[in-house]
Order: structure tokens, then C-alpha cells, then sequence
């Protein structure tokens, strides 16, 4: 599996890795925030498998992100990752197209278990 | 003779503390490991030092002002440590960024109470003993002050409302 990481904090990026890393093998590449992400996914052949994004970050948020992803690219799983607990928050993500929905703090197994979900309801799907 | 008009005693706001002291017990019970006891909240005189470590972190939208998470010293680099798995030593790179990521997620977690509009800044981080931080000159200062196995933190909340929180949510 090939996993981006998109957070402005690298401490919160290397805590996500250690949560996907108990599925098994990943790749991972990582961003701080939502131009380096395009960047990054603009210079990766075949794309991600998984793309965790944050909300607030500096240069482009995840909100953003998440819609310019989206103008091209409807199939890749996204999954926000973020402190932005408010209702409308979740609503503006789905409407922008990700794919679940995660509010920090979160345990490992809560993390985990969303993933999980997302791959297989994805998986399921097609 | 006109009577003389004198300005009312910034009082402490309960609807604005409880978000907070309930989104540091989250925070730190589930990334963190470590429980937290809070002690009685208090003014802050305006200016006065904080911690050792502090993250600021910006309002605007609906609330206005800011939010320190000022941590002692040793207090930073023990919770930053737990919280990233490994150690950090005080000034390393990966310590602001834990540190900055801890109030990120404890005031994030309080902002949904706060405001809908609200919005916040990503963190800032200062370090340096005694520092001074300036705030908002019309917006009391409440001082959380908090204690955990490793140590004392204070979560300083200056900020006002400018529209209430719906009801409803």
C-alpha cells in the first residue's frame, strides 16, 4: 500500500505511520501542507492507495486540498484528520469529497479502525 | 456632582473554561497517556510571564483573541517525549512541533463549543523562561492551571465571543 501523509506536524505524521504500519507494509511519502501534497501526488506515478489529510495547515489547507484533489482525481480514498470537530466542518469535507472523517485526539485503534472501514467500504464498492 | 463611573471586575466565564479543561483531559488521557488534574482557574494580570515553553494559538471568525499552552520546562519535554513515541530534548526540531501539535489538538477540541464560525491559527511556539506574551488589552486573562505526573501546565485563555454558539448544536 502506498500511503500519503499530509499534517503541518511531523510529530502527528510519524504517529499516523506507526498506526498504518500495523496493517502491513506501507510506503509512505509525506507533505506539511496542501501545495507540497500536490506536489507530491503530482510526482507519483500510479498514485496513493490512502491519502490522510489535516484541516489547518499553512499555504493550502485540507479543505482545499481535498477540492483540488478532487477535480481530478474521485477514486483515491481521502480521509481528514483534524481538530475541526464542528458539525458544518464534517459536512463541508464530504461535499468536498473525502471519503471519512477523523477528530483528533484519537487512539490508535480508532484511527486504525476508520482506515479499515474506508478501504473495505471502497473495496466493497467496486 | 456626577457619580463616578468605574468599570466592572473581569470576571471568569465558566461557559469558556469547561470546553477547555475538558478538551486537555481528552487530549492528554488519549495521546498522551498521562491523566491531568486541574486546579481552580484565575486571572492572569496582563503583562505577566508564562512557562518556560508556550504555544500561542490565534481566534478570529465568531471568537477573538488567543490561547497559550505554556508548559514548564521539564513538564514539555517529558509530555512532548509520550506524546511522540520517542525522546525529545528541549530546542530539538521535533520538539516545538509536539509541543505546537498538543495545543493545536486541545484548543481545536474546544473550539467546537466556542463558536461555529470560529477559526483558529496553527500554532506558534516560543521558548525562553519568563517570556512575555501581549494580549488582547480589553479581554481578561484565565489562567487553567494544570498538574501531571511530569509536571505543571497552564492553558491561558483570552478570548471574547462576538456571536454566541448556537443552541442547538
Amino acid at each position: 500500500m502506498k500511503a500519503l501523509l499530509v499534517d503541518d506536524s511531523r510529530t502527528m505524521r510519524n504517529i499516523q505511520k506507526k498506526v498504518l504500519e500495523t496493517m502491513g507494509p506501507v510506503e509512505f511519502a509525506e507533505a506539511g501542507d496542501g501545495l507540497e501534497a500536490l506536489s507530491v501526488i503530482a510526482s507519483t506515478p500510479g498514485g496513493f492507495n490512502l491519502i490522510l489529510i489535516d484541516w489547518n495547515m499553512p499555504n493550502m489547507d485540507g479543505h482545499t486540498l481535498v477540492q483540488r484533489i478532487r477535480e481530478k482525481d474521485k477514486a483515491t480514498p481521502l480521509i481528514m484528520v483534524t481538530t475541526e470537530a464542528e458539525k458544518q466542518r464534517v459536512i463541508d469535507a464530504l461535499k468536498a469529497g473525502v471519503n471519512n472523517y477523523v477528530i483528533k485526539p484519537f487512539t490508535p485503534d480508532s484511527l486504525l479502525e476508520r482506515v479499515k472501514q474506508t478501504l473495505s467500504k471502497l473495496k466493497a464498492a467496486a | 456632582m456626577p457619580a463616578t463611573q468605574t468599570a466592572p471586575a473581569p470576571s471568569i466565564n465558566p461557559q469558556l473554561i469547561v470546553p477547555f479543561v475538558n478538551s486537555v483531559r481528552s487530549v492528554f488521557s488519549t495521546m498522551v497517556g498521562v491523566e491531568t488534574t486541574v486546579q481552580r482557574p484565575h486571572l492572569k494580570a496582563n503583562p505577566a510571564p508564562s512557562y518556560d515553553v508556550s504555544s500561542i494559538i490565534g481566534f478570529s471568525g465568531d471568537v477573538v483573541g488567543s490561547v497559550v499552552v505554556s508548559f514548564q520546562r521539564a513538564t514539555a519535554e517529558k509530555l512532548a517525549s509520550a506524546f511522540a513515541g520517542s525522546p525529545i530534548e528541549f530546542g530539538a526540531p521535533d520538539f516545538a512541533d509536539a509541543i505546537g501539535e498538543l495545543a493545536n489538538m486541545i484548543v481545536g477540541g474546544a473550539k467546537k463549543h466556542l463558536g461555529n464560525m470560529a477559526t483558529i491559527t496553527v500554532p506558534s511556539v516560543i521558548l525562553g523562561s519568563a517570556h512575555v506574551i501581549a494580549r488582547l488589552t480589553d479581554v481578561p486573562c484565565v489562567v487553567i492551571p494544570c498538574q501531571t505526573p511530569g509536571g505543571s501546565f497552564a492553558v491561558e485563555i483570552s478570548i471574547k465571543q462576538l456571536t454566541p454558539p448556537e443552541a442547538t448544536r
